[in-house]
């Protein structure tokens, strides 16, 4: 197998200082010959320094001079490792209460999620916490790692009972494809190699379920939609009348000679040609990057969408709204908000709010309806323009969009569509 | 049914075209920073495909130290010929003649730094909103935390703790007067990932990455090039070696690696074989743990 078949998976970790998460991932860059001797005589070195006598692997992602002085992960830390199989992107966040917008933001990318549980402790808070957000933004794969095996003498019935517990609480989660594994991070048990201790444990190690999940089919294939992001016009001899229409498919496989219904003018026409560098394809599908040229002349700019004439997403200015508080500054009723949705900007007023999300157990509160950072919320609001959405469960790319402070341009919140 | 998925070669090229063209909508003024190195060749190539058949619709812009490899500007300035690219070229030298910026003296002394003002100079000088570059998270830990858009303020400092969350495929290039981004469009790519793409797509480099003679002189381990910014330590001695470039930066900072790799399959097996980083090899990132993020929050690429 050549490096030219390899397919990328991005996942997601979560968890707190002593949850074995660090180790997680030391372990796995570590197995799969990904961490260099530089960089681990450097850990080794800090590790000293610090005093600590084994060598710290968070020193390895906590990057920043705050972080190593507080000794705390303040940032999503984005790790790489690759098998002959996949390269593997972790975006790494910490699992405090108060970085939620963290785990957020490193779950909305993520194609799936690794859940710790200690085996000494069982379902706690924050392993709640963090499968809740896994389903909130939509991973469709989370994997329970039932962590710190060796300290419960890799009993099978400790194993079991967390199953069973993980699992009462999962069936309000909206995620299909979970999965759970007995591990030791520290030892090594199950994380790349099948471990000795576990003979009950008749499932695939760590690594191996990364290898092979199946996330072919996570992306839309069913509904056309691709935002227009830029507008290619040439103005050469070569190429005087070229009229391309630049973006990423955002949702299903686009062919030459498909019927193109251009949002929001109506103007209906066919796909000329799907064309990248020198080439013309036959057809495009999420998420790649080409150009659309058509069959018609049409006004057609940034911020338009390209869908199919019988399969239209929603065209509307009131959205129903998930939405994720990012900013110390709380969020205003009525208060106005840029917005930026596929490759589209406008402008919204809160309408309403109707009640706060309690991460911890999904409950909702419709009394305190301050949304701080690092509350979730469910609002309503109101734009100054129609935009083209889809929910978001049936499309990260349309379901998705930003909130941002017009005064500060600070990006204050991000919302999942739920209408 | 067909498979409808991507290598992750292509799915890499898909996201950074994304955000090249995301740069080419978000801003007025973007520009370009080429160093003549690997990554920065990708970067160029990528936008190449991202606006075809039309050209790049911004400059390219190469901080000169003046300590660079002859052979790296040999190439800089034959690819700028056969695209025909707007490549503005601004002079560290210049910034030292001008006296912006006191030139490092001793037998360590770079000129790492003092680009930084040339740098933040130019963008003030040819009022640039959005500087695309070349970084990788993976070279270096601070960068691990470093967004695809990245804002500077007026000052041209960096803020880690203080960045705008990143979701989905949604950017937020909005700032204010004087203040800019830069952006990474091949944030998520590693030193391997890179080296397998140039393959793939055939793309030159110059010939420093390749197996070739040297004199080179060993310092604390760093094999560095003879040149006549170096100026050598009593004991030490230059030696005839076969070698190559991992990374190219300043002739006085970048160590080489012995190898004998002549093409880019042998640097792909070597690069998977290997057991040291390819920043190793840098001098301006072994002056403290935190080189890096003190540079960058000055405004360092």
């Amino acid at each position: 197998m050549s490096y030219l078949d390899m397919t990328l998976l991005r996942f997601s970790t979560a968890g707190s200082v002593d949850d074995g998460k660090s180790t997680l991932i030391g372990r796995l860059l570590y197995d799969t010959k990904s961490i260099f001797e530089d960089q681990y005589q450097a850990l080794e070195k800090s590790s000293n320094l610090r005093g600590e006598e084994e060598v710290n692997l968070a020193l390895l992602t906590d990057g920043l001079k705050a972080e190593r002085e507080q000794g705390i992960t303040i940032d999503v830390a984005y790790r790489y490792f690759a098998t002959p199989k996949r390269k593997f992107i972790i975006a790494d966040t910490p699992g405090h209460i108060q970085y939620t917008r963290n785990m957020v933001t490193g779950a909305s990318t993520a194609n799936l999620a690794i859940v710790l549980v200690d085996a000494r402790k069982g379902v706690l808070e924050q392993t709640k916490r963090h499968s809740f957000i896994s389903s909130l933004l939509g991973i469709p794969h989370l994997v329970v790692c039932i962590n710190k095996m060796d300290l419960v003498d890799y009993s099978e019935e400790v194993y079991e009972k967390i199953r069973s517990e993980f699992e009462d609480f999962g069936a309000r989660l909206a995620i299909n494809d979970i999965r759970f594994i007995p591990i030791s991070a520290l030892k090594g048990d199950n994380v790349v190699t099948r471990s000795e201790h576990t003979p009950w444990y008749g499932g695939a190690t760590l690594l191996n379920v990364l290898e092979n999940v199946h996330i072919g089919s996570d992306n839309n294939l069913v509904d056309c939609r691709f935002p227009v992001q830029f507008v290619v016009r040439p103005n050469t001899d070569e190429y005087h009348d070229y009229r391309g229409y630049s973006g990423r498919v955002a949702g299903g496989v686009w062919k030459v000679g498909d019927e193109v219904k251009v949002l929001p003018s109506g103007w209906n026409s066919k796909v000329k040609s799907i064309d990248t560098y020198g080439k013309s394809l036959q057809e495009a599908f999420p998420p790649m990057s080409v150009t659309i040229t058509l069959e018609d002349d049409i006004d057609i700019s940034r911020g338009d969408m390209l869908v199919r004439p019988n399969n239209q997403p929603e065209q509307t200015q009131d959205l129903d709204l998930m939405v994720c508080w990012f900013n110390p500054v709380a969020l205003k009723l009525n208060g106005k908000y840029a917005i930026h949705h596929t490759s589209k900007a406008a402008r919204c007023v809160v309408k309403k709010i109707l009640y706060k999300v309690n991460v911890n157990n999904l409950h909702r509160d419709q009394e305190d309806k301050t949304v701080g950072m690092n509350d979730i919320a469910r609002i309503s609001v109101r734009t100054t323009a129609p935009l083209f959405v889809d929910r978001y469960t049936r499309n990260r790319n349309t379901g998705s969009l930003i909130l941002i402070d017009e005064a500060t341009n600070e990006t204050v919140g991000a919302a999942m569509v739920l209408n | 049914m067909q498979n409808y998925s991507l290598s992750h070669l292509e799915e890499l090229e898909s996201e950074a075209i994304f955000i090249i063209r995301e740069v080419a909508a978000q801003f007025q003024n973007p520009v370009l920073l080429f160093s003549g190195g690997k990554d920065s060749i990708t970067v160029y190539h990528l936008a190449k495909k991202a606006f075809w058949p039309a050209k790049i619709p911004f400059p390219l812009m190469h901080i000169d130290t003046e300590h660079n490899f002859p052979e790296a500007i040999t190439f800089r300035d034959q690819l700028a010929e056969k695209d025909g690219i707007n490549m503005i070229v601004k002079s560290v030298q210049d910034s030292i003649d001008q006296g912006r910026v006191v030139e490092e003296t001793g037998v360590n002394s770079s000129r790492n730094l003092a680009q930084i003002t040339t740098l933040v100079d130019s963008i003030e000088e040819l009022k640039f909103d959005a500087c695309l570059g070349g970084a990788r998270r993976d070279e270096e830990k601070a960068r691990a935390k470093e967004r695809f858009f990245s804002h500077r303020d007026e000052f041209s400092q960096w803020d880690p703790k203080n960045q705008r969350p990143e979701l989905w495929n949604i950017f937020n290039g909005r700032c204010k007067m004087g203040e800019h981004f830069r952006v990474f469009p091949i944030s998520n790519w590693t030193e391997m990932d890179v080296w397998q793409y140039l393959k793939k797509e055939n793309i030159d480099i110059p010939n420093l990455y390749f197996a070739h003679e040297r004199e080179v002189v060993n310092r604390d381990g760093v094999l560095l090039a003879k040149s006549e910014f170096l100026t050598l330590k009593e004991g030490e001695a230059y030696e005839n070696r076969i070698v190559r470039y991992r990374t190219l930066g300043d002739m006085t900072c970048t160590g080489a690696v012995t190898s004998e790799c002549y093409n880019l399959d042998d640097i792909i097996e070597e690069v998977a074989a290997t057991r040291i980083t390819e920043r190793g090899g840098r001098f301006d990132d072994r002056r403290s743990e935190t080189a890096m993020e003190d540079r960058k929050k000055d405004g360092y690429f």
